[in-house]
C-alpha cells in the first residue's frame, strides 16, 4: 500500500521524529519504574533497572528528561492543536471515526480532534506529573513540603501517571489502527493517499504550496 | 534472615502469606509510657543509642529542653518537652517519649511499595527490614505520627524497633529497662492495659478527671501506649494526635487506586484489541490515492 516510492510527502522531519522517540523511550522508563513502585504486583519491574533503590533513584531523572523532551515537541505542535469547531463537529461523529467510515467526517487539518485532545492530556498529565514528582522526590526536595502537600502529591501523581499511560496506550493503538501512521513517525513520510484521506485541509495546505514541514 | 523468625503476620507490598507458623501465644507486647510518671531524665534515650549503637550528631541548645531537636536516623526516640498552663493557671510540664507507636494497623507498611520492606511480627512489633528498603519515603508519607526518617547517609528508612531482638530473645526493650522511675513498663497488651487502669484509677484519685490510656483505636490501637494526665488533649503533649489514623489520601492511594488503575488500563488496551479485531485496521487504498493525485492535478 504505502511502498516508499508512494510517500511523497513530508510529514515529520528527522529532528522531530528524533525528539518524538527520545519522549516514547523516556516515557516507556519512566513508566516501568513508576508503575513498579505503585503496584506490588508489578515490583519485580524493578529488576530491569537494576534494584529497587536504582529504581527509585532514577525514576524522577528519567521523568525530568521526559518533560524536558516534551517540551521540545509542545512547543513545535502547539499551534496545530488549537480546537476548531470542526473539531468538535469531528468528535461529535466519534461513531463513525470508530467504524472507520471517514467520508462522514468534517475535514481534519494537521491533526484531528482525538489528537488534539490527546496533545492536551500528555501537556497537563506531564505538568501535573512534574510538580507533584517535585514534592515526592525525597533526595531533594520533599523537605521543603508538609507531610499534607506530599500526601496529596502522591495520590495526584498517580492519577496524573493512570491519565497518562491511558492516553498513550490510546495513542499506540491508534498508530497501529490507522495504517501508514507509524510510518509516518519513523520515516518521516506519508503517501498523497495517506494525507487527502486523513488530514484533507493539511493535505491541501503542503500541496498547494502554501506549507511546508 | 528476618523472615526466619517464623512469626511474619504481615508483610509490605506482599500477598501471600509470610512465615507465621510461630505465634504470640503468650500475648501481644504493650511497652506502657506513664507520662505522669516521667521525670525527663532520657535515661531511655541514652540506652536506645547504647543497645542500638547509634549515636547522633551533637546539637546546640535552642532553649528547651527537647535535645536532639527531633527524631532522626540516628535518635529513634525523644523526650518531647511541653511547658502547659492549665485552666488553674498553674505550670504543667508533660514530658512525653516520642517515637514508633507499633501500630496494629501500620500506616508505614500499608504505603511501603518494597516486598518486605516492613513486616509485623505476631508479637505486634513493627519492624523495617532495611535489606528491602528502596528509600523512596512512602512509609513516611503514610505514617500518621511523623515517625520514620529517611538516612542522608545510606537514604534508608529507621526507627523505633520497639527493641525486637531483645524481646525475640525473652528481654524488655533498652528504654524500658533503665527508666528509674517505672515509667516505661513492657508486658503482654493485656497486662499493660490492666496496669494503665490501675495508674489511671489513682491519677483521677488525685485530682486528675481526664487521666486515660492513650491507646488510639484510628489506627486498630497501638504497641506503644501512654497513660496521659489529660486523655482528652492528647495534643497538649508536643503534638500527640488526638485522633490519628492513616490519612484518607493515603488510604486511596494505597487501596482502591491500585486496582482500579491496573484494571483501567488494562481494559483500555483490550478495547483496542478487541476493535483491531472487530472492525479492523483504517487503510489507505488505491481510490484514496487517485483521489489525492485528481486534487493535485487541478489547476488551484
Amino acid at each position: 500500500m504505502n511502498s516508499n516510492a508512494e510517500r511523497t510527502i513530508v510529514r515529520y522531519l528527522p529532528g522531530t521524529r528524533i525528539n518524538h522517540w527520545a519522549v516514547a523511550i523516556c516515557f516507556v522508563l519512566a513508566g516501568l519504574s513508576g508503575i513498579a513502585m505503585f503496584h506490588p504486583a508489578l515490583f519485580w519491574l524493578s529488576s530491569l533497572f537494576g534494584s529497587g533503590p536504582w529504581t527509585r533513584i532514577l525514576h524522577p531523572f528519567i521523568g525530568v528528561v521526559m518533560v524536558l523532551a516534551f517540551t521540545g515537541l509542545a512547543v513545535k505542535f502547539w499551534a496545530d492543536n488549537y480546537l476548531h469547531d470542526r473539531d468538535w463537529a469531528w468528535l461529535g461523529k466519534i461513531n463513525d471515526v470508530v467504524k472507520n467510515r471517514e467520508d462522514r467526517l468534517p475535514d481534519v487539518g494537521r491533526y484531528n480532534a482525538g489528537q488534539k485532545l490527546l496533545f492536551f492530556t500528555l501537556v497537563f498529565c506531564l505538568g501535573g506529573l512534574l510538580l507533584s514528582g517535585i514534592v515526592i522526590w525525597r533526595a531533594y526536595f520533599s523537605w521543603l513540603f508538609s507531610i499534607e502537600v506530599i500526601r496529596l502529591a502522591v495520590l495526584l501523581h498517580a492519577f496524573c501517571a493512570f491519565v497518562l499511560i491511558g492516553a498513550v496506550i490510546v495513542h499506540i493503538y491508534a498508530a497501529i489502527w490507522v495504517k501508514g501512521s507509524i510510518t509516518a513517525m519513523t520515516r518521516g513520510t506519508v503517501s498523497p493517499g495517506w494525507a487527502w484521506k486523513h488530514h484533507r485541509l493539511w493535505f491541501r495546505e503542503v500541496t498547494r504550496g502554501s506549507r511546508r514541514e | 534472615m528476618p523472615l526466619q523468625s517464623l512469626d511474619i503476620v504481615r508483610r509490605s507490598a506482599t500477598t501471600l502469606p509470610s512465615p507465621e507458623v510461630r505465634g504470640a501465644h503468650t500475648g501481644q507486647v504493650a511497652k506502657l509510657i506513664d507520662t505522669t510518671k516521667c521525670i525527663g531524665c532520657k535515661a531511655c534515650q541514652v540506652a536506645c543509642m547504647e543497645w542500638n549503637d547509634l549515636r547522633d550528631e551533637i546539637g546546640s541548645c535552642t532553649g528547651h529542653y527537647d535535645n536532639p531537636q527531633d527524631l532522626s536516623e540516628d535518635s529513634w526516640t525523644l523526650m518531647r518537652f511541653a511547658e502547659y498552663e492549665n485552666p488553674k493557671g498553674d505550670l504543667e510540664w508533660l514530658i512525653r517519649k516520642d517515637g514508633c507507636m507499633h501500630c496494629e494497623d501500620p500506616g508505614c507498611l500499608k504505603a511501603c511499595p518494597s516486598p518486605g520492606a516492613i513486616v509485623q511480627y505476631a508479637n505486634g512489633i513493627v519492624d523495617f527490614q532495611e535489606e528491602n528498603c528502596i528509600g523512596c519515603g512512602y512509609c513516611v508519607t503514610g505514617c500518621p505520627f511523623d515517625i520514620p526518617r529517611i538516612s542522608k547517609q545510606d537514604k534508608k528508612a529507621y526507627k523505633c524497633t520497639l527493641c525486637s531482638d531483645r524481646v525475640a530473645v525473652g528481654l524488655e526493650p533498652a528504654c524500658v529497662k533503665s527508666c528509674p522511675t517505672g515509667a516505661i513498663v513492657f508486658g503482654t497488651k493485656e497486662d499493660m492495659t490492666q496496669h494503665a487502669e490501675e495508674r489511671i484509677e489513682d491519677l483521677k484519685s488525685r485530682g486528675f478527671d481526664q487521666a486515660g490510656l492513650y491507646d488510639p483505636a484510628g489506627v486498630g490501637g497501638t504497641h506503644v501506649m501512654y497513660v496521659l494526665h489529660h486523655a482528652d488533649q492528647p495534643s497538649l503533649y508536643s503534638g500527640l494526635p488526638d485522633k490519628p489514623k492513616i490519612s484518607a489520601m493515603v488510604g486511596l492511594w494505597k487501596g482502591a487506586a491500585k486496582p482500579l488503575a491496573l484494571f483501567g488500563l488494562v481494559a483500555t488496551a483490550a478495547i483496542g484489541f478487541l476493535h483491531y479485531i472487530g472492525i479492523g485496521p483504517n487503510e489507505v487504498d488505491a481510490s484514496d490515492e487517485e483521489a489525492a493525485r485528481r486534487e493535485t492535478e487541478k489547476p488551484s
